[in-house]
């Protein structure tokens, strides 16, 4: 078989699309005023910033002005926490969270334990689903917070947003709704007003928008504080010059994403499930993502019995195939996956788990294409072992 | 104050007789390479028993005393004024006001020590010390004298001009590169080896490099570690050959026919003989390893010994005595430590048994390695062959 470039690392990163290049080129290059500067160029460049809001909030049904650019997923996530648990830490100081989130919401969680609130952390069933009777029960009067993801990173796991902020609402309306969107926008119809969702971290990376730059949206009526002080930018909530290239780029691959959004997914499902199908006859073999609707679109994890997971991605990587092992993000720490674990992944599957995630670009012929290399792959990696 | 000189000094190869110019000349080469890489223009010489590196315009002075202090052979790094020689009158104003300017608090005991390469000056040494202090003292009272342990060494050369300098910062010492043959280091990535090629380079050795990778069980990552080490240790050691060589193969194939236990041995074995053989073709004379005594399994005196039988070129393992903090000491010091740390697998460590032999017996190593004699020699060259050559600096 003649050797194809396949990129199957779509939750990692995904290409710009060509239109977004070339705005932003534009931007860069031509209209590269600074939104605050009173003459004619600010007024420009703070017109791209307006549009791609515009652009967003449409995309979500929202209020313009309840989108908050930042530098991305991280930076959305810090500030939804970090920012409604300072603001709101009058009314308490506890917060619900769940045992598989991304390390940008561990990480500011565990800054805020240190800082004295106290944190729930939900548990999961083996599709990574959280208990809402759990979720129920962990509600008390002082919970200020809770924080749950929409599509798990590392297994596609889809949480059911709408019901988990109704039983929020019900039980305690002032408690905020804080949603991880990074996975799931672009790939789902986000209301956040229908689903009670407060707060919405998004990257644009991963929907073949720039990197550096995602949002936040926060309800109208949510209190934040801000974690970045300064010129008092998009209205004190986010001090720093506008990245006006970045949110202009955002902006329209928001637009254009939510254009077709149906047909897009179908095709990626469709293409989900035939790998899933093509792989499971492999043996050894164990899928740890949902077929269909209960899984995320674009998100296939896959544990190799008897292959290390870094030899089996070296080995595809040498095919042409690029994939990753557990997330891309943990991955700078050879730490074993924590959703993994979570979910129930065998011990000995831990460190032999590949997460192939799709994009709009991607074909049936790679995924083919895929299967038959690690067709070739397996049998030679699992004759030679440590140990 | 700004200068535009310094005065090189070198220690041992002062005393190596009649080669003592081959080395000079070697060390000038190397100081010449060393102040390329920083911004501004600069000369090199060598007069009389001196060498001299002088910024022609400007240039960035930070940068040059940090090139001269990687620079091997070089005993101290002395920035310098040159005055002529306009008579003793205008040279004592010309040293009080070198201190002027270089000392703005002027509360420190001091020195003069002078030293005429010109005889026919009308003043002796001792004359010239006893005026200028003399005349120091008269100029900044706060000044004192003491001969034992001044705080500040006011050096005075006179020759057909006249050098004045007060700072010595020391060099690394050592040897200058190309004074002393050529040898091949075996670099895995790890803390030790960098570490055992700075140390051979400074004894003046020549140094290239050979990594064994093995993909996919090593990762381009873990490659471009090597190949960042090795851009590390050539500041100092000069541009290093790195040789690539794919490994993957010979070490399944050593998986497939040999016992578990003796796989590392067996593997390293190899790697020394390939080593060796891309050594020979690189006109080395020998090979250094980052090898410490009894640091892990293949390291043991018995494992060194097995290891070791396969080669005829001379070993060198600069850190076979130190300890690990000794050797992480050093790292830190040359500044490989931070990028040997990072997290990527090498090919030592992919297949290793649970309790790889420490005690290997020599016949039952050459037993095992007979299993191997179908292929393994074709496989050896095929790899020494398809080596990549990176050239790291």
């Amino acid at each position: 078989m003649d050797k194809m470039e396949v990129y199957l690392d779509n939750s990692a990163t995904t290409r710009v699309m060509d239109s977004v290049a070339e705005l932003m080129v534009k931007v860069m290059r031509e209209d590269y005023g600074n939104p605050s500067s009173k003459h004619r160029m600010g007024m420009k460049a703070e017109q791209y910033i307006k549009e791609a809001r515009a652009a967003i909030a449409k995309t979500l049904k929202v209020q313009d002005k309840e989108i908050i650019f930042t530098s991305g997923g991280t930076e959305s996530n810090n500030m939804a926490l970090i920012g409604a648990a300072m603001a709101n830490q009058r009314a308490g100081r506890h917060i619900i969270t769940t045992r598989i989130e991304h390390a940008s919401v561990y990480q500011p969680l565990a800054f805020l334990e240190s800082q004295g609130f106290s944190v729930t952390y939900l548990g999961v069933d083996q599709d990574g689903h959280i208990s809402l009777k759990e979720l129920e029960e962990s509600l008390r009067p002082d919970t200020i917070l809770v924080s749950i993801m929409y599509v798990n990173n590392e297994i596609g796991a889809v949480e059911p947003v709408e019901e988990i902020g109704r039983i929020i609402k019900e039980k305690n309306p002032g408690t905020l709704f804080h949603v991880d969107g990074i996975q799931a926008y672009g790939k789902y119809e986000i209301r956040p007003k229908r689903q009670h969702i407060d707060l919405l971290s998004v990257s644009g990376h991963k929907i073949h928008g720039p990197k550096g730059v995602g949002f936040l949206y926060i309800q109208e009526k949510a209190k934040v504080r801000p974690i970045l002080f300064g010129g008092g930018q998009q209205r004190d909530m986010r001090s720093g010059t506008e990245n006006v290239p970045g949110a202009a780029g955002l902006g329209l691959a928001a637009k254009e994403i939510y254009q077709n959004l149906g047909e897009r997914i179908s095709h990626m499902r469709e293409l989900k499930d035939y790998f899933i199908d093509q792989v499971e006859k492999l043996p050894g073999v164990v899928v740890n993502s949902r077929k269909g609707e209960e899984g995320a679109p674009q998100i296939i994890s896959v544990s190799f019995q008897g292959v290390r997971s870094e030899v089996l991605l070296h080995a595809l990587e040498d095919k042409g195939i690029y994939v990753s092992s557990g997330s891309a993000c943990s991955s700078n720490h050879p730490a074993i996956s924590g959703t993994l674990k979570a979910v129930g992944v065998k011990k000995e599957l831990l460190d032999s788990t590949l997460r192939f995630s799709l994009g709009m670009e991607n074909t049936r012929e790679e995924l083919d294409y895929t299967v038959e290399a690690l067709k070739e792959l397996l049998p030679v990696l699992r004759r030679y072992q440590r140990g | 104050m700004k200068y535009h000189s310094f005065l090189i000094k070198y220690a041992e190869i002062g005393i190596k007789g009649k080669n003592r110019y081959m080395f000079e000349d070697a060390l000038v080469k190397q100081i010449r390479f060393a102040l390329s890489q920083v911004d501004g223009e600069f000369e090199v010489s060598k007069e009389s028993g001196r060498i001299y590196a002088k910024a022609n315009g400007e240039y960035d002075y930070e940068d040059a005393v940090e090139a001269l202090k990687r620079v091997f052979g070089i005993s101290g790094i002395c920035p310098m004024v040159q005055v002529e020689d306009l008579g003793f009158e205008e040279l004592k104003r010309q040293v009080i006001e070198y201190v002027n300017q270089e000392y703005p608090e002027k509360n420190f005991t001091f020195k003069v020590n002078a030293r005429r390469a010109n005889k026919q000056y009308p003043l002796t040494s001792e004359e010239i010390n006893r005026d200028l202090g003399e005349a120091l003292l008269e100029a900044f009272p706060g000044l004192s004298v003491d001969v034992h342990h001044p705080q500040v060494m006011v050096h005075v050369e006179i020759r057909s001009r006249i050098n004045l300098y007060s700072q010595i910062i020391p060099g690394p010492g050592g040897m200058p590169v190309g004074t002393n043959g050529r040898a091949m280091l075996l670099l895995s990535g790890g803390i030790d080896s960098p570490v055992a090629g700075y140390m051979i380079a400074k004894r003046g050795v020549v140094i290239e490099a050979v990594y064994f990778h093995a993909p996919p069980y090593t990762s381009d990552r873990a490659k471009q570690k090597v190949v960042d080490l090795a851009k590390l240790v050539s500041r100092y050691a000069g541009p290093i050959k790195l040789h690539v060589v794919n490994f993957t193969e010979i070490q399944l194939y050593i998986y497939d026919k040999c016992p578990h236990e003796e796989l590392t041995i067996i593997m390293r074995r190899y790697m020394m003989r390939i080593a060796q053989i891309i050594a020979q073709k690189e006109k080395c004379q020998g090979l250094i390893t980052g090898e410490s005594i009894g640091q892990v399994a293949s390291q043991t005196v018995q494992s060194l010994a097995a290891t070791n039988e396969v080669c005829t070129m001379p070993v060198f393992r600069p850190v076979i005595g130190f300890d690990k903090q000794e050797i992480v000491d050093i790292s830190e010091k040359i500044g490989t430590f931070e990028t040997s740390i990072q997290p990527f697998e090498d090919c030592c460590t992919i297949f290793v048994a649970k309790h790889p032999v420490t005690k290997p017996n020599i016949n039952m190593i050459h037993r095992s390695e007979e299993k191997l004699a179908e292929k393994i020699e074709e496989m050896v060259n095929t790899a020494v062959e398809t080596a990549e050559v990176v050239i790291c600096q």
